[in-house]
């Protein structure tokens, strides 16, 4: 059973729900990834185009609620300019506070975000570049595991119940 | 956190708007509040069941509620329990029949897509040592008679399948169901939660044969804090609620009289010309449906179509977009609708009832429950139908899944 609070956005998420900024697939992007489920009612597309260790441009796709919206378009506004190494150390509070504050059932979708940039910047490294810097852990952060928690638990929802995704 | 004041100085006042969340509460007429104001100060302000002026002119608002219950529903005979609203109602219907019958009977039947006010309360008697089985439905919504009556044993204490679906519409043959329990054993008793039901479709329970049934005021544009059970003469039911009683001897506590006078009015409202209501919400329904699947694109229409539709109820799902943002899109613009999604529901779990027709998450997920009432008229359906396929639009272009499939139709198309 759950209480049913109605979602107060701030006016910051609503603003960015209305005018996303960096909205779109990138064509020419040096990077790309995706987290989240449609069957969890969350996606985040994160486009990076990448030069001298430093994202120069950024955007995003998101499928999800209006929080999703904002937080996946606020991050690829944070992380425009800043070396491969700064964005890593985004955090989802960082986000949060970015938005003016989100209601706590939705902090899941700034982690979703981050969670989406820190695989692309890991992608990156072992796809494209083929290095591994001193900073990247090799295990996966937090958010990234909260990502990749959300993609098989809905797997294991439509196993559980025989419903083939 | 934001204050609730300053987000709405943010979203602003939409310059028209049209509202079709009745499903989850409704707005209320003048006249019904006009009906409801002289009972806070002018007359009937005091308790029904004392004896002074007010009292007894409160005692005469219940009593005449009652009486125009029981000839909207066709009741001879029988009680009408007057509750603070529906969830009350039903948990009484579950609850109150377990505790009135005897510890013999153990097996709880229902639907899969029962309101939580049935299946919550009949999970809690679990605990107890009940046990709720749920008859799966089909694409449609409609429980089969057949696998009824296979779940039918000696141990079946009761049936609770609602009369309309609250949220695909689904109008049950309650009927057949009702004969199909009796059939095999006349002692169980069968309820039906007709909330969606009443004021939309024909309800007379001499001919139905139900022993419980229930009604709520703010879906017939009523005010919200009046329930209605209606109990077979013969069923036994035990309070589940304990306290000063008034003049209910099943439920406690003061009634809502102003409330009361205001379901009093809307019953009036509802049931004169109410083949024309009835008829003016089905012309808006398919206005409003067909203007959807014709003009926007992936879109599946959840529930039957026709006759066995509720005449208010549209519920569609928006392929590639979450519902949530539908519901906040929609609203900027003036069109007020909720959603079976997970996001606004605040549980992981979309709505139990769009899954329960076998539509997948991602299908709940984009889920929209529009209903109408005959309180609109063609010109607001026209406006939610000029402004419900840009914000879909809009919210698609924002989706990697409708590029996905965008791209995907593409590349078909060029093979």
């Amino acid at each position: 059973m759950s209480t049913r609070t109605p979602l107060i956005y701030t006016p910051k998420i609503l603003d960015l729900f209305r005018n996303p900024k960096n909205l779109g697939k990138m064509e020419d992007a040096t990077v790309s990834s995706q987290a989240g489920s449609p069957a969890c009612g969350d996606v985040i597309t994160i486009y990076l185009k990448i030069e001298d260790s430093r994202i120069i441009d950024a955007s995003f796709e998101s499928y999800g609620c209006a929080a999703n919206i904002a937080a996946a378009s606020i991050i690829t506004e944070m992380v425009k300019g800043k070396t491969l190494k700064e964005a890593w150390d985004i955090t989802w509070e960082d986000v949060t506070n970015e938005l003016g504050g989100l209601p706590s059932i939705k902090y899941h979708c700034s982690i979703l975000a981050v969670g989406g940039l820190k695989r692309a910047i890991r992608k990156y490294f072992q796809e494209i570049v083929k290095m591994h810097p001193d900073w990247l852990p090799k295990d996966l952060s937090k958010e990234e595991r909260q990502a990749l928690e959300e993609e098989e638990l809905i797997e294991r929802i439509y196993r559980k119940y025989g419903v083939v995704p | 956190m934001v204050k609730v004041s300053e987000f709405l100085k943010q979203h602003g006042k939409p310059s028209r708007e049209v509202y079709l969340d009745h499903e989850n509460s409704g707005w209320v007429p003048p006249e019904v509040v006009e009906a409801m104001l002289p009972y806070f100060n002018q007359r009937g302000y005091g308790h029904p069941s004392i004896t002074n002026l007010p009292g007894w002119e409160a005692y005469e608002v219940v009593e005449s509620t009652l009486e125009k219950v029981n000839k909207t529903i066709n009741a001879r005979g029988g009680e009408l329990v007057i509750t603070h609203n529906g969830t009350e109602a039903n948990n009484l219907a579950i609850i109150g029949t377990a505790l009135g019958s005897g510890r013999e009977r153990r097996k709880i039947i229902t639907s899969a897509i029962e309101h939580v006010s049935i299946l919550f309360p009949a999970r809690s008697l679990e605990e107890y040592g009940y046990r709720v089985v749920t008859i799966p439905v089909d694409k449609e919504g409609f429980v089969d008679p057949d696998m009824l009556s296979m779940l039918i044993d000696y141990e079946t204490l009761m049936v609770s399948i609602q009369m309309v679906n609250h949220e695909i519409g689904t109008i049950q043959n309650i009927k057949t169901l009702v004969e199909t329990v009796k059939d095999k054993d006349d002692r169980i008793i069968f309820h039906t939660d007709a909330v969606d039901a009443y004021g939309r479709i024909k309800i007379d329970v001499e001919e139905l044969g139900v022993d419980l049934m229930t009604l709520s005021s703010h879906k017939i544009h009523g005010p919200r804090g009046v329930g209605v059970l209606y109990v077979r003469e013969g069923v036994r039911l035990k309070p589940i609620m304990h306290g000063a009683l008034s003049t209910q001897k099943m439920w406690p506590g003061v009634e809502n009289i102003p409330a009361i006078a205001g379901f009093n009015k809307a019953i009036d409202l509802t049931f004169t010309n109410f083949d024309d209501n009835v008829k003016k919400m089905k012309m808006l329904r398919d206005m409003l449906m067909d203007g959807i699947l014709n003009n926007v694109p992936e879109v599946l229409l959840n529930g039957p179509r026709g006759d066995k539709r509720a005449p208010d109820n549209v519920n569609i799902s928006f392929l590639h977009v979450e519902g949530e943002s539908i519901t906040v899109e929609l609203s900027l613009r003036g069109v007020y609708v909720s959603s079976g999604s997970a996001c606004t529901s605040r549980v992981l779990e979309p709505s139990h009832v769009i899954l329960a027709i076998g539509r997948r998450y991602e299908e709940a997920h984009g889920s929209i429950l529009f209903k109408v009432s005959r309180y609109h008229n063609k010109e607001d359906i026209e406006y939610v139908l000029s402004q419900v396929p840009p914000a879909i639009e809009r919210l698609r272009i924002i989706s990697p899944l409708a590029r996905e499939s965008r791209e995907a139709v593409k590349k078909v198309v060029e093979v």
